[in-house]
């Protein structure tokens, strides 16, 4: 469970250009169910996201994890944190170009500094899994778009991380291909994941796969229904 | 945690990084590897020809006493050799013969000796490399020169001298004491200077001292102040060679500077991603710690062994000219190959420890940047 207490993100705080992103929000994520966040742009969707994945801290408030104040904890935890209980799903997927597909989904992975063949079996299995092992050696910037999400699932995966964190997931694909993804991400949600989603997508939510949807709106959530 | 196994997957991912961008990494390589290789040429030249002519200099006299005259260079009486021989700490002494002789034929300097043992029969000559080359001559030629007086000498060539003291004895041209007096017209009373062996090394400096104050009309010239002379030469032949590569090195420092400080908005991008995926600042460190050390690793190795043929095994072509000196009687001569380790370490520490420090910099600026900026 993930917990958020009068939460708030200023950037640039203290001069000219500062900017409230997020002005006490409270809210929490339950564990094995899908949580989305909607809202227009500069709703603070992603800046929220941000704080609940570690990758920021915020200006005030506390998020706890499993109970545990994480707020202020200096960067080297975080990013421990992010390695082990995080998976990723970036607006553009943000893969690193010129690598290979196993490359890419391998990254994460490095830094745990497990035995190679551990690593290539649990890599395999995910890419068996989302139909895209055929692809393993293929540089990444010449995927399709399918196969590029998928292998940034398998990316966000190969920790085996309890929750998932997708940001704008749909936001350059086509309805068919936004689909498919929400189907994997439904997958994922039967195997016990908990997953947390930034979008605007209508299409998200016409699907019924979040299970709670918070609506935010500058910067303060306007609504968590149900 | 395998440190061990975690640092061979920051190595093969930087390997697969830098096979990314084949061009931009290739052209650096090329480009260092050409800094280090000029670099390493000079030094292992300078290094290898000081060490060649301290070898050939070791059998030299380990004192030479020149008389002088008004500030110059004068014969020496042979009464002079008596006076020195009874100074407490001198085992032997001898009178030299030796002096210039320019040959018009071949617009060069012959450095013209009479040695008492281990010289020349009377009529016969030992040569140098450097004048059988220019002059054409082989055992049992004869070589014909004017002496003082405008008359011919004719000196049969009895031996060409070994190719491995060339570096010393390209222009030398060794006759017999009587040959010589009557070359250059000088009468028997007289030698050139004298050369003295000391009973203890270690006390030539004493000697010598002592030798200044018995003889006050002579200049006492040591082994080693000669092998200091050479060195100099070479140091400064080294130097002027470093200062002309300066302004390749230069436009490489900025070359290399422009490459390792400025990062591409796309590798900022690629920081961003491993860091909001869970790398911590310090794997990102070491990921660029290990690009920057095999580019300039790698350069090290193929710049220093390219360097190595190119003195050892080419006869470096590229920088012998000045390194040697400019005559007309270019000394041929083989160095001996070898590694100094200090030379080596220098090297290194010059060539790779700076570029791989100088690349730490901008990517430590960049991963102490929130990750979240990945996401917006």
């Amino acid at each position: 469970m993930i917990e958020l207490s009068a939460v708030t993100k200023t950037f640039n705080a203290g001069r000219p250009n500062e900017y409230p992103a997020l002005r006490g929000v409270d809210l929490t994520i339950e564990s094995g169910r899908v949580t989305a966040l909607r809202g227009p742009s500069g709703s603070g969707k992603t800046t929220l996201l941000t704080l609940i994945g570690c990758l920021a801290r915020p200006s005030s408030g506390r998020v706890r994890l499993e109970g545990e104040d994480i707020s202020a904890l200096p960067e080297r935890f975080l990013a421990e944190l992010r390695l082990r209980r995080f998976g990723f799903v970036f607006q553009r997927f943000n893969l690193i170009p010129g690598l290979s597909a196993l490359d890419n989904i391998l990254l994460p992975a490095y830094p745990l500094g497990l035995p190679y063949h551990d690593l290539r079996a649990r890599a395999d299995a995910l890419m068996a899994s989302l139909e895209i092992d055929h692809r393993a050696a293929t540089r990444v910037d010449w995927l399709s778009g399918g196969e590029v999400q998928r292998v940034a699932i398998a990316r966000a995966l190969v920790n085996d991380p309890p929750v998932i964190i997708a940001d704008e997931p749909t936001a350059h694909l086509d309805s068919r291909l936004s689909l498919e993804f929400l189907g994997l991400l439904g997958r994922l949600k039967d195997a016990g994941k908990t997953i947390v989603i930034a979008s605007h997508d209508p299409l998200v939510f016409e699907t019924g796969l979040p299970d709670r949807v918070a609506d935010l709106r500058d910067g303060r959530i306007v609504g968590v229904a149900p | 945690m395998n440190g061990f196994a975690r640092q061979r997957y920051l190595l093969d991912f930087t390997v697969a990084s830098l096979m990314r961008r084949p061009g931009r990494n290739l052209s650096l390589l090329l480009v260092y590897t050409l800094v280090v290789f000029l670099l390493a040429s000079a030094m292992l030249y300078s290094q290898a020809i000081k060490g060649k002519a301290a070898a050939l200099l070791r059998d030299s006299p380990e004192v030479v006493v020149q008389r002088m005259e008004a500030g110059r260079h004068a014969l020496m009486p042979v009464s002079y050799l008596e006076r020195l021989g009874r100074l407490r700490g001198v085992a032997h002494v001898e009178g030299r013969l030796w002096g210039y002789y320019y040959d018009p034929v071949v617009a060069a300097n012959y450095t013209v000796m009479a040695p008492d043992r281990d010289g020349a029969l009377p009529g016969q000559a030992r040569i140098g490399a450097g004048i059988a080359r220019v002059r054409g001559l082989a055992p049992g030629d004869v070589l014909s020169l004017r002496g003082y007086d405008g008359r011919p000498h004719a000196f049969t060539v009895a031996e060409v001298l070994p190719a491995d003291s060339e570096l010393v004895s390209a222009d030398l041209l060794l006759i017999a004491p009587a040959d010589f007096r009557a070359f250059f017209g000088l009468p028997e009373d007289v030698y050139t200077d004298l050369a003295l062996a000391v009973t203890n090394p270690a006390e030539v400096r004493q000697v010598a001292r002592k030798l200044a104050e018995r003889l006050p009309d002579c200049r006492p010239i040591l082994r080693e102040e000669v092998l200091r002379t050479y060195e100099s030469v070479f140091d400064w032949r080294e130097g002027l060679l470093l200062a002309v590569l300066a302004g390749a090195v230069c436009a490489f420092l900025i070359f290399a500077w422009d490459k390792a400080t400025g990062l591409s908005a796309e590798e900022r991008r690629e920081i961003g991603i491993l860091r909001a995926i869970g790398w911590e600042t310090g794997d990102v460190l070491r990921m660029k710690l290990w690009e920057g050390g095999l580019i300039s690793f790698t350069a090290f190795c193929l710049g220093y062994g390219l360097a190595h043929i190119h003195v050892f095994h080419a006869g470096a072509p590229l920088f012998a000219g000045v390194m040697r000196g400019w005559s007309v009687l270019q000394p041929h001569f083989a160095l001996t190959p070898q590694v100094d380790a200090l030379q080596l370490t220098t090297l290194f520490l010059l060539s790779v420890v700076p570029y791989t420090v100088v690349t730490l910099v901008p990517v430590w600026r960049a991963a102490t940047v929130d990750p979240d900026s990945i996401m917006r």
